[in-house]
Formats: C-alpha cells, structure tokens, sequence
C-alpha cells in the first residue's frame, strides 16, 4: 500500500515537478550561454579588431603596406587542451564574424580534410552559404556549385572568379550611397577558420597555404588558426618557406582553469540558484575537469545531468525554487509527500530535538508540519543568503596567505566548507595564526576587500558584520598617528650615540606596549572573524530540510560521466544476473550459475588456466559445465560429450572473449590460445 | 646601365622594356630568347631552368611571355594536386573553357594529347606556345609517365609548343630511370651582393631620394648577407625596417647625407631583426607594433618559440609521462624502474653498453598501447580506475600532436605509439606533478 502511495504521490506531482524543471533547465541554460560569451568576448573581440584591421590595411596603398601586401594575415588562437569547448567559441566567432565584418566565413576541422579535401571544403562553406542566404543569386550561385561537383574545377581560381562577381554586385549599390566609407569594406575578407590545426596533416596544410599564396593579391584571405597546445606547434607543421608567407598575430585566450572558477562563481557560489550540490558530487565534477578533459562545457553538462537526476529522482524538489514559490509549494504538499519530509534524516534530527508535545505535533498535525516547513526553508534560505559573502570573506583573507592553507580556489574553500565544520579543521586553525600575523598594511587591504563583498548583501546579519568590520577599519585607520611621531623625532637627532640609545628606547618601548594597540585591534579584529564563519559556515547537512536542494548521489553522476567500460564488461560477465535480472541465473557465493550465457561459463573457465590455455581442454570443461545445466543424468554416456551444437557454441564464446580482448591466438602453440588478463579488475 | 637585349623576332621597345624589368638576368633572358627564336619558329620542345628560390625563375619567364605577348599556359605545380586539373588548366588558356569542359572525369594523359590535337587542328598555332611549370619538382611524384610525355610534348601533340619546366633542385634529380627526352639545362646563378643592392635599391620609398635608400639597402645588407640571400626576404625586411631608418631624419636630428649616423642608428635594430623576424618569431605586423611602442615595452613581446608551455588535465601529464618512459626507455629495464621488488639485476648485465646514452640520440622508440598502461598505473601516485575517459585521453594526445600513432589507423588491436615530445617538455611536465623523470630514464641512469 505504501508503493501505491508512493506511486500516487509521484503520480500526482509529476506534472508540477516538470514544470519547475524546466523553469529552473530555462535558468540554467542561458546562464551558460551567457557566461561562455562573456568570457570570450575579450578574445573575440580584439579577433575580429584584427580581421577589419587586416581588410582595412589592404585597402591603404601606402609604401608599407604594399611591401606587406604578399603576406596572409593570420591569427593564431591558443585555446588551450579542452578541445570540447572549442567548438562553441568558433561557433560564435564565426557568427560574429559574419554579422560585423564579413560574409565570406569558412571554417575546416582537419578530420574532414584529408588529401584534397581541404580545398574543397573550403570552397564548397564558401560558395555552399551563399545558395541558402540569398536567394535572388540562386541562379548564378547554381550555377557556381554544379562544377563544384565535378572535381576538375575545384580550385582557387573558381573561387576567385566568384568572389569577384560577388564583391562587384555589392559593389554597385555601395557607390549610389553617399560615400564608401571605410568601415564598410569593399572587399570583405576571405576568413578560413582552421578549428584543430594540430590535427591537420602538415603536407596538406603546406600546400593549401602555398596555393593561397598564390591568389593572395586577388583574394583577401586571411586565417585563424585554432591552436589547442602552444604556438610553437606552427614553426613545427611549417617550415620557414611556408611560414613566411603568413604574418601571423597570437590571440591567448582565458585558461580553462580560470573559466572554470567563473562557472563555478556565477552557478554554485550563489544564492540565486537555489539547486545544489553536495561535496561529493562536486568533488566528482571537479575531479574530472582537472584529472581528464579540462572542459568547461563537460562540467556544465555534469551539472545538468546532476539537476535532471534531482529533480527526477527526489519528488520534494518542489521545494527546490525560489523562496516565494517553495513557501506556496509548501501549501500545497500531498500527505504522502508530507510523510516524505518526516523521514527525511534531516527533520528526523530536527524533531528529536523538540519538545515532545512538539513532536508529536509534528508527526500527527499536517497543517503545524507545514507551517514548521515554511519557517524551516526560510531558514535555509537565509543560511545560503549569508553562507556565500561569508565564504568569501573568508576565502580573500586566507588566499594570500603563505602556503594556502585553505586552498587558492574559492572552490577549495568551499569544499571543505561542505565537508564538515570548517572551523575545526586543523588548516583553519594554521589559516587563523597566520592572519594574527599579518602586519597592519596587509591585514587592512584584506578587511576593506571585505568590507566591499559585504557591502551589496542585503541581510540583517551581513549588515551588521559590515558596520562591525567598517568600524574596525577606521579604528585601524586612527592608528596611524602615534606610530609616526617617533620617527620624526629621530630625523632630529644627529649624534651617533644619542640614535643608538633613542633606538634602544624604541625598541623596548615597543615590547613594552607602544604597538600594543594595533596589536589589541587586530586581536579584536581576528576575534571577530573567526566568529563569522562559525555562525554561517555551517555544512548544509546540519541543516534541515537540506534534501530538498542538495544532490547528493555522486555514484550516479560518475557512473554516468565517467564510464568504465571494462569494469562492467568483467561485470557482466562475472555476474550476468546483474545486466540480465533472470532469478535462475541468481547466485549466492559468486559463482556462475550452469544456465549462465555461454560466455559467461568460458571467461569463468578461462580464468582457471594459466597464461596459455589449451583449447581442447577448455572445450572439454564447457562441454561438462553445459551438460550438468541441461540436466542431463551425470552417470548416461552422453553425459560430457562434445556434440557439435556444443562445439559450435564454444566456438562461438570464444570468438567473443577474442573480440573483448581476453585472450588472443599465439603461435607458440597451434592448440592453445594466450590469456591477456590477469587479476580480478 | 641595362644592357640591351637584341632579338630580331621582336621590337626593339618592347626588348627594351623587357630590359628594364629584369634588372640582373639580361644574360639568362638573352640566352632564353635565342632559343625560343622568332615567335613563329618552332622552338625546343623543352626547357629546364633550375636556381635557388627568389633567382628569377618565374619572374623572367611572366615577364618574358606577357610582355613579348606570347600565347602560354603558367601552371604551378603546388596547386594541381591531380593531373586533370594540370590538363584543365593548359586547355583553358589555350583553347578556352569549351574545350576544358571536353575533358573527361578523369581524364588520362591520351585525354589530353587527343583534346589538344582536336583543337590544335582547328587552329593551328601562328606563335609557339608555351606552358611553364612552376616548382616542377612535384612532377615527380605524379604518374611516371606524365614527366616523360610532357618533355616531348610537341611530338605527341604535333604543335609548336614549349614545356618549360622550373625548378629549384637539379635535372640530375628527375631523370626518370626508364629514360626519357633530355630537356635543354639552363641555369640561374644566385644573385651576387651587388646584384642583390641594384635590385633592392628600385623599391624606393617614395618620399626619399633614390641615393638614400640606396645607403639603406648597403647597410641592410651587410648585415644581412652574411645569413641570407633570399631576395625576397631580404625584400621584407628592408620595408620592415625602413621606417625605423628614417626616423633621426624625420626628428631633424641627421641629413640624408649622414650615413654613419644613420648606420649607428639603425644597426643594433638590424641585429635585433636577425633573430626574430627574419626567423619568424615575431609576425611583421608585431614587428612594426613593436617598433612604434619604442624600447620601453620590448619585454612584453615574445615570439612563438617562447610559449611552449602546455597546460594539461592531470592524468593526460602522466599519461605523457609514461609514454616517454615508454619510448626511450628498453622494454626490458621496465621490471628494474616500475616494480617494487625487482630483484637482483646485475649491473653490469643492466647496463649494456652500447644501449647506454644512445636512446636519447635514436629518438623515440614505438611502444605497444599494454606497456604505455602498465607504465601508467605505477608511475600515478593513486589508484585510478580504467575509465573512459583515460582512453579518450590518450587519442585526445594523439590529436594533440604530443603522441604520434605508429601503428595504421585500422589496426585496433594493439595499437602503437610514439612520444613525440622533447625532453625539455616532459621535464616541465613532470614538475608540475612533482614526479622526477630524470631518475627513471635509463641514459640518465
């Protein structure tokens, strides 16, 4: 009955759980686009700075551009290794491209372009976009394209050709406007876009810029070279004869690392998105970005399955929505989903430490339990409202700290933070004697860039620490008087004996207590914000009701991202209940069961022998195992006998263990085949 | 003076235009005019002219033909990376596109001779034709028949046209083994320094005198000289650095005529020139950027060599790592570096000596995917699980161009590779995950 309340419960709230699904998919989304645009904007603007630069220049006629004119323009982009995300900044670089300076964009992927192939793909994204944009040219671009299709005309001098009926038909509108301004190139560039070139294979790279070279004066071209490792790689592909009809400028963009920290500031580090995750799950995502493909896009997709398998798998994601909609949210809960919430441990904890009436209030008066939710997700929303400014206050004091004791990432920090109460680290404790260290100088910079995390935080609490550090700053800033007056005292004196005996003085004045009362603030200083992070830098799960917004399965999220293939092939074939789910395949102690696929009995047999396994002995095993599952009387002559359905079934296992890369033909012995995996894993 | 070039084929402007324009290759033109003879007569069927780059090869024969309005086919070998376009594009400026467009999908080089006769019938040529083939050398690689049939292209097609065929390398270096027609040799000499200076010297800036560029051009190449005779590159740079020349004189500070002056100005930027542009490390357009931002900002700009650093996810670095190790390391001192209990291994039996320091010489060695793994797993300090993502990785350095697939595309089982990274490189690498190279590499030993 309780199934069927569950499935009801679902049932009923499904349609409103994928609304607020894609309410919040709708948030996140854009979100990316946004950021990835954002942090590219930089780069692909000081690109496309160059491409009109590069048109414009051609066009003076000065004496030393003219001198130049033979080069290709080119500009070498170093993305850095995460080739995944490379594709959306192309994308948009293109686009960009096309909207501002010119028509004529191409961009080639070095799988695509073996042999010949480069050269016409290049002409067929050249000529090919014109057939679908404009329309009224169909004729003339048809007629363009049908060579296309016989090789024979496919060279540059086709595109040449084309590209001056092109510019001249643009032109002769352009002279009845007023006048041809410079802005609006008569001759848009020729943009070729090399999205790998690493990839490329270098001979055909050589030719391709060789022939180009060639056209140079009658064909604006110009290219981008996508560079994924660094740009000595171009003095490796070309030699100097090539290189040297390029003038190549080098575009760095943001290291993926630095991207990273901004996803991570602008979706996780915020109270606006009230979808979380907890420490192990991020550690998850964080762990494959840093330990295999360094991918921006990779870890957004990571955060999106994480999203989908939340609110796909924990019916009370309801709740997990802005502040305004989860208190109606809350209204509006089913009993079942109420019973839900009061088996949450969280709430479970949370009513152990009520009063008893109280608890039983709880546990019996529906409309007391969600009155008590609505106050409890309040709570919890205020807890992420102070948590992230905490966090970072937090994070600039300790980050300049010698040897980072609480990381250089205010992710690191973050980390920790969810982990566990971050105050009884023992890098917390080193991080705080640290800053009683700091001198003055210092440890004022670091409270003023405080003071501005804090300022635009609208919350009680947050603006009473701001008021509290702005207080300290000043007292620090009065400070300043008493420590110059016995300098200049000193200027006074002359004598070499009397410097050394005011010296002296000073010295043991300040022991004494002449610096005491900087030494007093910043004691009060630091006593003030080592309290902060107590009250408000809690782990999420002390924290009732956290379920609702925390995601917290990181197995599911690294089964799914982080695939391991041979694992679950010796899995399946270890025990194939658990792919197959047949009860007669069930085991107890491990074993494979006689029924097992076949397969399944020959790897199991396999890995009895040793490094070389005799087929016919294999065979015989196989034969015995299948029998006895056939049921067939152990004691008939049968009993054992290789038929040839048997024979031919071996044969077939054991192609297929060949195929998986268990065992492989050897020619030491004609009969026997090698094993080529040892161990359990 | 030009010294004239004398012809009765043609007139005597027209040869003395043609004078002009080839300022130092009067000889060489001389010579390849007499044997192209009066445009009428039937010429040699074919010329090979060979010279370093940027001796005038092409520039003498475009000169030659267009001005002396000959009728000639130019082709470059670069861009015909299959004979048909060759065939299309001698065909077109001949006979004109209807005729290229005869041409089968696939045409054979009977095609052509069949194509061309067609049309040579219909109008027979009153002039010699020409078709001149740049960076010939590439003939080579293409069907072996195709070089020996063009070298006797006017017997096959019967008409009175001229292969010229321009190369940078030597006849020697083509003659097919099976023999073939001897083309006439003609050589272009580098230019001499002196050559170099008259012809350097016509590009003059506009707005100085002749007498001035022409002292900036001695300059330039007396520091230049001496490690390049690439007139074209020689070209470049000198409109590169003219401006910075000109600038005392632009300030007022020396006259035209000071030229010791000017040369102190000038020389150590010429020195700076030598190792940065003219090796490429510097872009032309950044070298002017450069020269504008003045001494103070000269540190900011580094040439390409100069980033060589590579960020890469942790495992890829070990990966890496490991496939170094693989590649100059011995297979069989791999039990001696990567397991904990090796064993007694003499030492005199371990190091053998003509393995010592010689891998490091002989560059990397192929090694099967198994080994890069097995070296992997104990060269990373945690345990890490064979997922995907490590394989994906390795494919990924392969792309990468830090890893070079030996073994063929198709070949799944089993595959090989190479480390194609320095030594340099990895060392970086290694660093940055605290692991010391240097200790399992065997030559270090």
């Amino acid at each position: 009955n309780i199934l069927l309340l569950m499935f009801q419960g679902c049932f009923v709230f499904k349609p409103s759980a994928k609304k607020k699904k894609t309410l919040s998919l709708d948030n996140v989304f854009p979100d990316c686009k946004v950021l990835q645009d954002d942090l590219n904007r930089k780069i692909l603007d000081s690109l496309l700075d160059f491409t009109r630069k590069c048109s414009s220049t051609r066009q003076l006629s000065d004496w030393a551009s003219q001198m130049r004119a033979s080069e290709i323009p080119t500009a070498a982009l170093v993305l850095g290794v995460n080739v995944p995300d490379h594709d959306m900044t192309f994308q948009s670089l293109s686009e960009l491209l096309q909207q501002s300076v010119t028509p004529h964009v191409a961009s080639v992927q070095a799988k695509e372009c073996g042999g010949k192939g480069l050269e016409y793909r290049v002409l067929e994204r050249l000529m090919g976009t014109d057939v679908t944009v404009d329309d009224e040219e169909e004729e003339e671009a048809e007629q363009t394209s049908t060579p296309l299709h016989k090789s024979v005309h496919c060279s540059l001098s086709t595109l040449c050709d084309w590209y001056k009926t092109k510019t001249k038909k643009s032109n002769t509108p352009g002279k009845k406007r007023s006048s041809p301004s410079r802005d609006d190139p008569q001759q848009p560039p020729v943009v070729i876009i090399f999205k790998d070139l690493e990839a490329f294979n270098p001979k055909v790279l050589q030719d391709f810029i060789l022939i180009c070279s060639r056209y140079i004066e009658r064909l604006p071209l110009m290219f981008i070279f996508g560079i994924a490792t660094s740009p000595s790689t171009i003095q490796h592909m070309l030699p100097h004869s090539v290189s040297s009809l390029l003038c190549i400028e080098l575009f760095q963009s943001l290291s993926c690392t630095q991207h990273l920290a901004t996803v991570i500031d602008q979706l996780i580090l915020t109270h606006h998105f009230p979808f979380k995750l907890n420490a192990k799950v991020l550690q998850v995502l964080m762990s494959i970005f840093l330990y295999h493909d360094f991918s921006v896009r990779n870890f957004i997709k990571g955060l999106q399955l994480a999203l989908l398998e939340h609110f796909h798998s924990q019916p009370l994601s309801v709740l997990c929505c802005k502040k305004k909609d989860a208190l109606l949210n809350v209204m509006q809960l089913s009993h079942s989903d109420l019973e839900r919430i009061r088996n949450l441990p969280s709430f479970k904890r949370y009513v152990e430490k009520q009063e008893p009436q109280e608890q039983v209030n709880l546990s019996k008066d529906d409309t007391h339990l969600k009155e008590v939710c609505q106050k409890l997700i309040k709570g919890l929303h205020k807890y992420h409202k102070n948590y992230y400014p905490v966090l970072r206050c937090l994070h600039t004091l300790t980050s300049s700290l010698p040897r980072y004791p609480l990381g250089k990432q205010v992710r690191e920090l973050h980390l920790i933070c969810l982990e566990k109460n971050v105050w009884e680290n023992e890098d917390y404790q080193t991080a705080m004697k640290l800053l009683r260290m700091l001198a003055k100088d210092e440890l004022v910079a670091l409270l003023q860039r405080c003071v501005e995390i804090l300022q635009p935080v609208k919350s009680k609490k947050m603006k009473n620490a701001f008021l509290q550090l702005t207080d300290l700053l000043t007292k620090f800033k009065q400070l300043d008087k008493p420590i110059i007056s016995p300098v200049r005292n000193l200027q006074k004196k002359t004598d070499l004996f009397q410097l050394q005996k005011t010296l002296l003085e000073m010295n043991e004045s300040r022991r004494a207590k002449k610096l005491s009362p900087f030494e007093v603030l910043r004691n009060e200083a630091n006593g003030s914000l080592s309290l902060e992070p107590r009250s408000h830098l809690s782990p999420p799960e002390s924290h009732t009701l956290n379920e609702v917004c925390y995601y917290t399965s990181s197995a599911t999220v690294r089964r799914h991202l982080n695939a391991t293939p041979r694992t679950s092939i010796q899995a399946a074939l270890n025990s194939p209940y658990y792919y197959l789910q047949n009860d007669r395949l069930k085991t107890v102690d491990g074993s494979v069961s006689n029924s097992a696929p076949d397969i399944c009995i020959a790897y199991k047999l396999h890995l009895e022998c040793g490094r070389l396994i005799n087929l016919y002995d294999w065979l015989e095993a196989y034969a015995t195992v299948v029998s006895a599952a056939e049921g067939n009387n152990p004691d008939s002559d049968n009993y054992g006998k290789v038929e040839e359905v048997k024979h031919a079934r071996f044969i077939r296992a054991v192609s297929e263990l060949e195929f998986l890369g268990f065992i492989k033909s050897t020619k030491q012995k004609t009969d026997h085949v090698a094993r080529l995996t040892w161990g359990g894993c | 003076m030009t010294k004239m070039l004398q012809h009765s084929g043609y007139e005597e402007e027209r040869l003395q235009r043609v004078a002009e324009l080839l300022p130092c290759r009067e000889v060489q033109a001389g010579m390849l005019l007499s044997l192209m003879g009066q445009p009428q007569q039937c010429s040699y069927p074919s010329i090979f002219i060979y010279g370093h780059r940027a001796s005038g090869k092409s520039h003498v024969m475009q000169v030659l033909l267009k001005e002396l309005e000959l009728p000639h086919a130019t082709v470059s070998c670069v861009e015909c990376v299959s004979v048909a376009l060759l065939f299309e594009q001698v065909l077109l400026s001949f006979f004109g596109c209807d005729a290229a467009s005869l041409l089968p999908r696939s045409p054979s080089l009977s095609d052509f001779v069949r194509i061309y006769r067609q049309h040579c019938s219909q109008t027979p040529a009153k002039q010699t034709r020409y078709i001149v083939m740049e960076k010939a050398e590439l003939l080579r690689d293409t069907d072996a028949n195709l070089l020996p049939a063009l070298l006797r292209l006017q017997e096959l097609v019967d008409d009175n046209v001229t292969i010229i065929l321009l190369s940078e390398i030597v006849w020697d270096k083509f003659r097919p083994n099976t023999g073939c027609f001897e083309p006439l040799l003609l050589h272009f000499p580098d230019y001499s320094k002196g050559e170099l200076q008259q012809i350097l010297s016509q590009d003059k800036h506009p707005s100085y005198s002749a007498e001035f560029y022409s002292s900036y051009i001695n300059i330039l190449l007396g520091v230049f000289y001496s490690v390049c005779r690439d007139l074209r590159e020689l070209r470049h740079l000198a409109a590169l650095n003219f401006s910075k020349f000109c600038e005392p004189l632009a300030e007022g500070k020396v006259k035209e005529t000071d030229t010791h002056k000017l040369w102190r100005n000038i020389e150590p930027h010429l020195k700076k020139a030598m190792q940065t542009v003219y090796l490429r490390e510097v872009s032309s357009l950044q070298w002017e950027q450069l020269q504008q931002m003045e001494e103070r900002e000269c540190g900011a700009l580094r040439g390409l060599s100069a980033h060589t650093h590579v960020e890469l996810p942790y495992y890829s670095k070990f990966l890496l790592i490991a496939a170094y190790l693989a590649s100059y390391n011995p297979a069989r001192t791999d039990k001696r570096f990567f397991l904990k209990h090796h064993g007694k291994i003499r030492k005199t039996n371990f190091l053998k000596k003509n393995e010592k320091t010689s891998n490091h010489l002989l560059g990397p060695k192929p090694f099967p995917l198994d080994r890069l793994l097995a070296i992997f797993y104990s060269v990373v300090d945690s345990r890490v699980a064979p997922t995907a993502s490590i394989f994906s990785q390795i494919s990924s350095l392969v792309t990468l161009q830090l890893l070079t697939k030996v073994s063929h595309d198709d070949q799944l089982d089993a595959p090989k590779y190479k480390c194609a990274v320095s030594m340099d490189f990895i060392c970086a690498i290694s660093r940055t995950v605290n692991f010391e190279i240097i200790k399992y590499l065997y030559d270090f030993l």
